[in-house]
Formats: C-alpha cells, structure tokens, sequence
C-alpha cells in the first residue's frame, strides 16, 4: 500500500480550539468566503515558518478581525479602534526582540485609525502591518470606508459613491510611499491561486525584514467581503480583480533596506532609566499610627478647574503617609475647565476592593450640581460638605447631615479662590478626624513651591476647620456629638 | 488503478461550504456534499481521484484547519550519480 504525507495542514501557530462559543470552538468567526482567514493563515505559515512563534506579538484591530486574539497562539494585544500602530509601536520599543504585527481594516487603518499609520510609518517604526483593504466597514454592517470604490453602493452612500460628495478612494500604500522611512510597500489580492500565493510572499518578505531589524513594512491585501458585498465568495474574488484592482493597482511600492540609523537612541529598560537594577535603599512605610481611626470614603465634585481631582490626590497622598491603603479614582470631561469633574478617594486599613465608591461617607460637593446629582448617593450616616453659605432652593431631602462651608469665600477673603480646595480639606479634616493637620501642611510643603501659596494653602486648612468647628460646636470629636449638631439649613 | 499522487482530508465540521477549494482544484476533485452538516452548509468532500497534491485548495480556503493535502511518498530509488551534478548545482 503507498503511503502519503501531510504536505500542508493547520499551523500549529493556531490554538487546536479556539476559546469562544462553546459549540463553536473548532471554526472561526469570519463568513463563508471571507478573506481574512486567508490572510490569518498566511501570516501563522510565516510566523511557524520563521520559528518566531515566541517572540511574535500580533496587535488586533477593531473591525471583523477584532477576534483574531482567538486563533492565534502568540502574543495578542486588542487595540482601540484605528490605534494599532501606536499600541504595536509601544509593544515593539519597549520589548525590541519582539515581532510585533499590527493587523487592521480599512476601516481602522484609513478612516479613524488614519493619523496613527501615517505617523508609525512616518517614524520608521520596526514594525508590521497587514492592512486588510475590503473597501467597507464589515463588522458595522456595510457603512461606506475611504477605500470604497466610486459608484459602490453602502449603508452611506446609497446611491453609490460620488467623488462630489464623499471623494475618491483613498490609496493607503501610495501614500505611506511618499513618506522617507518605510523600508517595504506592497498591495496584493486574494483574487486567485496565483495572487494568493503572491500574498503569502509579501507577507512572507514583511515578517523576514522585522526578523532582520529593518524598519517599518506594510502589506495591503485587497480581500473579499461576501457578506457585505451581497455576492457568493466567488463573485467576490472576480469583483476583486474585476473592479478592485484598477482602483488599487498591485504591486511593490517600496523595497530598501535602510542601514540602521547613526542617530538611533541606545535602546534600555525601564527599569535601567529609572535605576531599579541597582541594590534599592529599603523605604518601609510608616505602620498606621491611629488604628482606631475609621475608614473614610470620599467623593468629591464640582466644575473642572476648582481643583477637585488636585483636593482628591492630597486627601490620597495624605492617607498613604499615615499608612493607609488607598485609592483615587478620578473622572473627568473632556473639557479641562468648566466641564464636570468627580473623583473617589478611598482611606482605608484593608486592602481598597474596588476604588469606586457607590455610597461616600461624605460628599464635597463644590458647585450646586454637584449638590442636586450626588447627594442622595451619600451613606445615611454620612455628610455633605457644600461650598456655599446656604443651602439652594429645592434640594430633595436626604439623610445626610449637610455642612454649609462658604470655601470660595473664604479663600477669596485668604488672597486667592486657588485655595478653595484646600478650606474644603481642612472642613473634612475637621468632620473626620481621620488624618492629622499636620499631615496635610507637610504634604503642602513638599508639593507647593511658591511660598506665598503654600502660606494661603495653610491658611484656607486651618480656616476651613475653624468653619467647620463653628457649626459642629465646641466639641471637636464629630462622631460623638452627631445628635447635637446644628447643621447649616 | 494507479495510485494518484495527492489526496485531500476535509474536516465537514469546520468547512463553510463555500466552495472555493472546487473551484479552485485544477483536475477538479472536489465537490460539494449534497447533505448538509450539522452548520447547514454542504460540506466539500474529496471525490477520492486525481488528486496531485499541488496544495491549492489548502491556501485558497479560509479555515485554517479544513483542508490536509497530503502526497505520496515515492520510494527512493537508488539513482546512478549524474556526472558533475554537484558542480551543477553550486
Ligand atoms: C471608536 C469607535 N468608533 C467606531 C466604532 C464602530 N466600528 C466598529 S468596526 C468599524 C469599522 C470596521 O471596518 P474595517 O476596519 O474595514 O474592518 P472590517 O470589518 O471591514 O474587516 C467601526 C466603525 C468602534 N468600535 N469604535
Ligand atoms: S462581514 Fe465581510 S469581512 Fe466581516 S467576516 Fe463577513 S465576509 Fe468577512
Ligand atoms: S491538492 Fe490540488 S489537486 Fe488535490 S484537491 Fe487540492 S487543489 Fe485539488
Ligand atoms: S474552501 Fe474550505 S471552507 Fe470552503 S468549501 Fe472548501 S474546505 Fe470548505
Ligand atoms: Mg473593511
């Protein structure tokens, strides 16, 4: 009997199951026909063909491919939509033994991902990209790409595109060529035999220069999309070379092999910049010195600018210096100013679980929305510290106890509104007693440069624990007198 | 009946169906099942002739494990050493 050997079979590169679906595990994720399973076993025929397995660390996009981290049993970094080359150009500086691939549609590498390529490639970063050109958004449905071809029908541009009123398509690879530092640019197609295998050299060529240290290299694939194309898989390779290819022309745009540049940083470790790899001075913490002091949540919120998130990292930085376990977990617009800020800080003598707190045991709350929206969130038990003389006009009733502490005014009366956090800090230092004054004056100290502030900054502390020590009576333990207060109304 | 010199194994349960390995084989040795598998796609199959194992149906098919191609093993036989086939070959 004759017998047979196995000349090509699944790349050992790809897991033997793939985590996903339980019913699923032995297939992918991809339609009938689509080309990125094409590309996928590419790119593992060259991966276990290089013996750099180890090493390789592919970086997925978002778009249909976005689930390549399921098939492929190597490093795998899931990036932001469009930011693979920023995430590959991390991966690879910082580990340079690397291969890094960055894998990308044209979706996320020409549409919103657009800045990214150009400035990886523009840097000459020593690194791979496969850019997966079906010209259409796959995994949204169909919506019209920069690569889509005129008169191609899409979810947005349903009468076709129209140079007048979407533009032309956008030709990746002859762009990134007129930039000086990639070393390689091809465009291929899965159209046929012939141009598949034509593909797995390019993608074979890509991978070979990384190995070798040469710099940045880019493959375009032009690839089927069935599902989104409304054609059988294959109508869609003959669409490929029928309509594709004389938009999107093959071929090699690029091939130079640059000398390593004379100007290329030394490449070290994190750890060696920060001199980690040196014997360290041991730096032991302080041990709680007031056990007995309660745990403390706070949120603290109001309008960006009046140094809520600044007030929050004191409070944290405070807590670290009496040994506590803490955490601070700021939140913020993407204004910097007059947009809304909130952040958590967490004081505790256990491990912080979660840094989110749902119930504070006190609430700064700066500004009057900050008031309306988080009070009714604080602990029963718990206290508002509001930064206004007087209660505003229709508040719903809560059980926490409401402190009126008028910081703005105060710190304007000190010489600076700057210091309204800071009448705030020494109002909760007052309430909580958790951490000593002291504490925060010797933090100011370390912190604040400018004498002049520092000196307002001490004073806003001890002018907001005067505030607060008013209303609360002459007692100073809160806790103690928590039938007696008369808080403001 | 000579042996033919390749031959194909396609897993049914992780082949789509979409028939790009039929159309793609040169002789033509591959065809769509008409049954459906357990997915509902008509599965490929090996018609079990004339395959030449030249391995396109593995690159064209987008699963990465539906296809093995294999190729037979041809015995070696002794073979007289050709004369000043190793300068040739440097
Ligand atoms: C920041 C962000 N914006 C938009 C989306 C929605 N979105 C998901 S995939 C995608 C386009 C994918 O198209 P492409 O990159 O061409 O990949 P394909 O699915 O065609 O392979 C978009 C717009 C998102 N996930 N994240
Ligand atoms: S929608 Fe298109 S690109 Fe996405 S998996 Fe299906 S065929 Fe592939
Ligand atoms: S190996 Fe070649 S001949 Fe054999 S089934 Fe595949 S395509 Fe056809
Ligand atoms: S190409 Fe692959 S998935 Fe498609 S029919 Fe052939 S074996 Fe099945
Ligand atoms: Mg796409």
């Amino acid at each position: 009997m004759d017998e047979y050997q196995v000349i090509e079979s699944k790349s050992p590169v790809f897991y033997d199951k793939y985590v996903r679906k339980s019913e699923l595990q032995h297939q992918t994720h991809y339609c009938p026909g689509c080309g990125h399973g094409v590309v996928h076993k590419l790119i593992a025929e060259a991966i276990a063909d290089l013996g750099v397995q180890d090493r390789a660390i592919l970086v997925t996009p978002v778009g249909c491919s976005v689930f390549a981290y399921y098939y492929f049993d190597m490093g795998n970094v899931q990036a932001a939509h469009g930011r693979a080359p920023a995430v590959a150009t991390a991966v690879k500086r910082s580990n340079p033994e690397s291969i890094v691939i960055g894998y990308q549609g044209d979706g996320d590498l020409a549409a919103i991902g657009t800045a990214e390529i150009v400035h990886a490639a523009n840097r000459g970063e020593k690194i791979t990209i496969f850019f997966v050109n079906n010209a259409i958004y796959g995994m949204t449905g169909g919506q019209m790409a920069p690569t889509t071809l005129i008169g191609q029908y899409s979810t947005t541009s349903p009468w076709g595109r129209r140079p007048s009123n979407e533009g032309y398509p956008l030709r990746m690879a002859e762009l990134l060529a007129t930039l000086e530092a990639p070393v390689y640019i091809e465009r291929v197609a899965l159209c046929d035999n012939k141009n598949i295998m034509k593909t797995r050299k390019a993608v074979r060529k890509a991978l070979e220069l990384q190995r070798d240290g040469a710099g940045f290299s880019f493959i375009e694939i032009l690839s089927p999309c069935p599902t989104i194309w409304k054609m059988t898989p294959q109508e869609s390779r003959k669409w490929i070379e029928e309509k594709m290819l004389a938009v999107f022309p093959l071929g090699v745009f690029r091939d130079r092999k640059l000398a390593p540049m004379a100007d290329a940083v030394p490449q070290t470790s994190v750890t060696k910049l920060l001199g980690l790899d040196k014997p360290q001075e041991v730096v032991t913490r302080p041990m709680a010195v007031k056990d007995s002091q309660p745990d403390l949540t706070v949120k603290i919120a109001g309008f960006g600018g009046q140094g809520v998130l600044l007030l929050g990292q004191i409070l944290a930085e405070m807590g670290m210096r009496e040994g506590r376990e803490v955490s601070w977990l700021p939140s913020y617009g993407p204004e910097m100013r007059s947009g809304s800020a909130h952040c958590h800080v967490c004081l505790s003598h256990e491990r912080v679980g979660s840094p989110v707190i749902e119930h504070p045991d006190v609430l700064i709350a700066m500004n009057e929305p900050s008031l309306h929206k988080f009070s009714k969130m604080v602990e029963a038990h718990g206290t508002i510290l509001y930064n206004s003389d007087k209660l505003p006009a229709g508040l719903p009733p809560c059980e926490a106890k409401i402190y009126c502490v008028p910081a703005l005014e105060i710190a304007d009366g000190l010489g600076t509104t700057k210091a309204t956090n800071m009448v705030m800090l020494g109002a909760l230092l007052e309430l909580t007693h958790t951490l000593p004054r002291e504490t925060a004056l010797a933090l100011l100290k370390a912190k604040v440069r400018n004498v002049k502030l520092l000196d307002v900054d001490c004073q806003a502390i001890d002018a907001g624990m005067a505030c607060l020590r008013k209303q609360l009576g002459p007692a100073t333990d809160a806790h103690a007198h928590d039938g007696e207060l008369a808080p403001c109304s | 009946m000579a042996q033919a010199r390749g031959k194909v194994t396609i897993d049914t349960e992780e082949c789509k169906g979409c028939g790009l390995c039929v159309d793609a084989c040169p002789p033509k040795c591959l065809e769509l099942l008409p049954g459906l598998n357990p997915y509902g796609v008509h599965p490929a199959r090996y018609t079990g002739m004339n395959c030449s194992g030249c391995g396109i149906c593995f690159y064209v098919c987008p699963e990465p494990g539906a296809i093995t191609v294999y190729r037979l093993i041809v015995p070696k036989v002794a073979q007289p050493p050709k004369e000043g086939s190793h300068a040739a070959t440097l």
